[in-house]
């Protein structure tokens, strides 16, 4: 892993930590409230606050995850540098439409 | 190596994950059904794994924050323990609410 994405993925982690632990708290929540469909989105649309949480979160994790799938091809993997980072990219892409699908879903009125 | 492992079930997952939420997009009632389908014990250990895997990488990730940023070399093996140790609680506790 080259220092540019060294600084990345440490970079993200930073972000992602105090998210995450809101992130658990959310799911003990809803869990505990056994809320449904109409109440969770009551509370999530048009709230700016939610959009730009879970948004930052979505934009955190692509890159995160994909540094990290990228380091497991290339040493796991007869995959050469290049290639894992192709797969990385396109991995990351995919994570962060697919969040940003979801994070729109959950909080577009 | 736990720290690799469960990243990349995290990383398996979040997709499903986010195809899941976006269900949303397709009306309140379709979302609702995909809750209502979650309330399976199955489903119910399912969520527990992965609140598990997602507690033992954010322990394991702050792990290795402090110990490349803080100027701190002893007792390493001591924190990874009660990272997993506080893991397990967390699990546990989702565990119990869960039922």
């Amino acid at each position: 892993m080259n220092v540019r994405l060294y600084i990345w993925q440490r970079a993200t982690a930073a972000i992602m930590a105090p998210l995450v632990l809101v992130h658990v708290a959310v799911i003990f929540y809803a869990t505990r409230q056994g809320l449904s469909a109409a109440d969770v989105l009551s509370r999530t649309r048009g709230s700016i606050a939610w959009a730009a949480f879970y948004g930052l979160f979505v934009a955190a994790v692509s890159i995160h995850a994909a540094i990290g799938v990228r380091n497991v091809l290339h040493e796991w993997t007869p995959l050469t540098e290049r290639r894992a980072g192709f797969c990385a990219i396109v991995f990351g892409l995919l994570l962060a439409a697919l969040g940003s699908r979801a994070v729109a879903a959950v909080v577009l009125p | 190596m736990v720290h690799r492992v469960s990243g990349l079930a995290l990383a398996i997952f979040l997709p499903l994950h986010f195809l899941a939420l976006g269900l949303a997009i397709e009306g309140e009632a379709r979302f609702e059904s995909f809750l209502r389908w979650t309330d399976r014990p199955l489903v119910k250990f399912a969520e527990v794994a992965l609140i598990f895997l997602f507690t033992v990488h954010l322990l394991g990730g702050l792990r290795i924050l402090v110990i490349e940023n803080l100027d701190w070399r002893d007792g390493q093996k001591q924190l990874a323990t009660l990272a997993a140790a506080v893991s397990a609680i967390i699990a546990f506790v989702f565990l119990v609410r869960v039922f």
